[in-house]
């Protein structure tokens, strides 16, 4: 239940703010199958579907099956959605690539979890590879990382915007601890609601295929997918840059841990360290431009982040030949990272 | 050429179709053609293929067609049915990627009763992948991972029985074959009615022949149907 706390303020956890959002992003339909820690947006869902007969919901077989369900509804003009971690985000895998094959506008919340396998059930930054390159495919997929409750709200919208734009499967990747954290959030923001349409029932005759016979024509189809995704990504690709003029320690950080890293840098300031953060918003595509720019000052990177470098990966690759300086990891896979962690960190570092 | 005994839902440029000569798939789709030409549905609806076999069949009608993975076709014709119940929708499916990838799809959505029509080629075999066998294959039967017939202790899949037995009889439930077009088409009327009507869940299991992997000609194809239609009883299993 939300607590009104000012004007437009509420109170809400991550998972019920993000079925807000959803909402007020327009969406109509949610199919789903339970798992740690995004089960209460199933159940969220669901009792909003059980007061308001527009709202669609169906609690499938299996994520394979909600997957494959969401297609059926975005393929008739809804905006459906799903929401599953894990071992749910492997099975999410076999319908996302279709979705990618077919260009269709999917949204999906991933609330990331130890791995590998069951793993542990709330926390990690391990699904990262997996959310953007799942799948038999090149990774033509719009990843969003909140770090804030009010980054839930603001990307969940962003998230099917940007899906039924750009018409590639879209994800927000948040964490249990995300989902589960009570705090307040700002619902001003009047989204724009990116409108909705049919793939078949649409006056025309839709023949809709992923598969092909001949290898060029899976090629020419394929190459207009690169183009429309490196066309869009500098609309779409997003970052935070903080204290970074003058920083000579540079920490890149996402989602949660990218919150923890900016108190350690103000924390730090306050102690005369030259030290900023950079935090990609989008994973994919991701800020690489920004990225290079960030470390042009630079003396030392740290990258910080609850998986065994996922994302030093991405960062890594984009910094391949641009720069020689250090590169510092702070990687705790499927465990917290506080600021103090990114303190001692920094500090060891700077001596 | 005349091509006036064609369905008028047939999409022309693409005929002949891309199935092997003596396929099962193409009398069955020209049956479920003269339906829906019977029915003028063929604005109102959407045909869901699987992949398998069926996925010839992706641009075979002038008809809203999707192609999904293998075993899939059914939650994606039930999304579309749930997002658009004015849709008429039709799911059409192999033996293996409705009983074995796909059964848990199946019998879920036979189970909720969701009012989508599934139409599955019963052929004894994988036919796309060159003949393994299938959750249907017949004691004894031969086929490229049963060679010598071993391995084919286990007993034949019987679809249609089963989910009238999990739905208790709501769903229409029957199976017709290609060796008697006649009442096929009657089956695919009645589980295309059932939809319209209102009553749910309707499932047609089609026995069919594959000439290529069966490695039959046309003497020993009519052959080994007779056979299979002694194995799995043709007729309306259950409807309410
Ligand atoms: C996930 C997955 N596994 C395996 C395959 C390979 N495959 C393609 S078609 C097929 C079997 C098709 O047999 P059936 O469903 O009986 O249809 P038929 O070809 O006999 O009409 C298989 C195993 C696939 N496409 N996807
Ligand atoms: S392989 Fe068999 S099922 Fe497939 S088109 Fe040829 S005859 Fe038909």
């Amino acid at each position: 239940m939300a607590v009104k706390v000012k004007a437009k303020k509420y109170l809400l956890t991550g998972n019920e703010i993000i079925v807000q959002a959803a909402l007020d992003a327009g969406a109509e339909m949610f199919c789903g199958y339970p798992i740690t820690p995004t089960t209460e947006i199933l159940t969220g869902w669901a009792e909003k579907a059980a007061k308001d007969k527009n709202l669609l919901f169906l609690q499938t077989e299996d994520e394979t099956s909600a997957g494959f369900t969401v297609i059926g509804g975005v393929l008739a003009g809804k905006k459906a959605w799903t929401a599953t971690a894990g071992p749910g985000n492997i099975l999410m895998q076999d319908p996302m690539s279709m979705a990618e094959a077919m260009r269709l506008p999917t949204v999906c919340y991933i609330g990331q979890r130890g791995g590998p396998s069951t793993g542990t059930v709330i926390y990690s930054q391990q699904e990262v590879t997996l959310t953007r390159f799942g799948g038999n495919g090149e990774g033509m997929r719009i990843v969003y990382s909140p770090s804030t409750l009010q980054e839930l709200y603001d990307l969940t919208i962003k998230a099917f915007e940007a899906a039924w734009k750009y018409r590639f499967p879209t994800f927000v990747l948040g964490d249990g601890y995300l989902g589960k954290t009570l705090g307040d959030v700002d619902f001003h923001k009047k989204p724009k609601n990116y409108a909705s349409y049919p793939f078949v029932q649409n006056g025309e005759i839709n023949n809709l295929r992923n598969t092909f016979s001949i290898e060029e024509e899976l090629y020419d189809n394929l190459k207009d997918h690169f183009k429309d995704f490196t066309e869009m990504s500098k609309d779409v690709s997003e970052c935070e840059e903080f204290m970074l003029k003058d920083a000579q320690t540079v920490v890149f950080a996402h989602g949660v841990v990218g919150s923890a890293t900016k108190m350690a840098v103000r924390e730090l300031r306050e102690e005369g360290y030259r030290v900023g953060l950079f935090r990609p918003i989008t994973l994919s595509p991701f800020p690489s431009k920004e990225t290079i720019r960030a470390v042009k000052r630079a003396k030392r990177i740290v990258i910080a982040e609850s998986s065994y470098g996922q994302f030093g990966r991405i960062v890594r690759e984009v910094l391949y030949g641009v720069t020689d300086i250090p590169v510092h990891r702070l990687y705790r896979p499927a465990v917290g990272i506080m600021p103090e962690d990114i303190v001692e960190k920094v500090k060891n570092i700077s001596k | 050429m005349k091509t006036s005994n064609f369905p008028k839902c047939y999409k022309k440029e693409t005929k002949p179709n891309k199935f092997c000569p003596g396929c099962g798939h193409s009398l069955t789709l020209k049956t479920l053609g003269q339906v829906i030409d019977g029915f003028e549905i063929s604005k109102k609806m959407v045909f869901g293929i699987d992949i398998g076999c069926s996925l010839l069949a992706w641009d075979f009608f002038d008809i809203d067609t999707v192609q999904t993975h293998h075993g899939r076709v059914v939650p994606v014709i039930k999304g579309i049915k749930m997002a658009s119940p004015k849709t008429v929708a039709i799911a059409y499916m192999g033996d293996g990627g409705g009983y074995a990838i796909g059964l848990q799809s199946l019998l879920h959505s036979a189970k909720r009763n969701d009012p989508i029509t599934v139409i599955l080629v019963n052929n004894t075999l994988y036919g796309m992948t060159g003949g393994q066998k299938a959750p249907t294959t017949m004691k004894g039967e031969v086929t490229s991972s049963t060679p010598g017939g071993v391995f084919t202790d286990d007993e034949p899949f019987m679809g249609p029985e089963l989910i009238n037995h999990i739905t208790k009889g709501k769903a229409y439930t029957a199976r017709a074959s290609v060796g008697n077009l006649f009442d096929l088409k009657r089956k695919i009327q009645e589980a295309i009615m059932y939809q319209i009507n209102g009553k749910g869940f309707a499932f047609v299991e089609v026995l069919s022949m594959c000439p290529l992997n069966w490695k039959t000609d046309v003497k020993n194809t009519i052959e080994f149907l007779d056979k299979m239609e002694k194995v799995f009883p043709v007729g309306v299993i259950g409807k309410s």
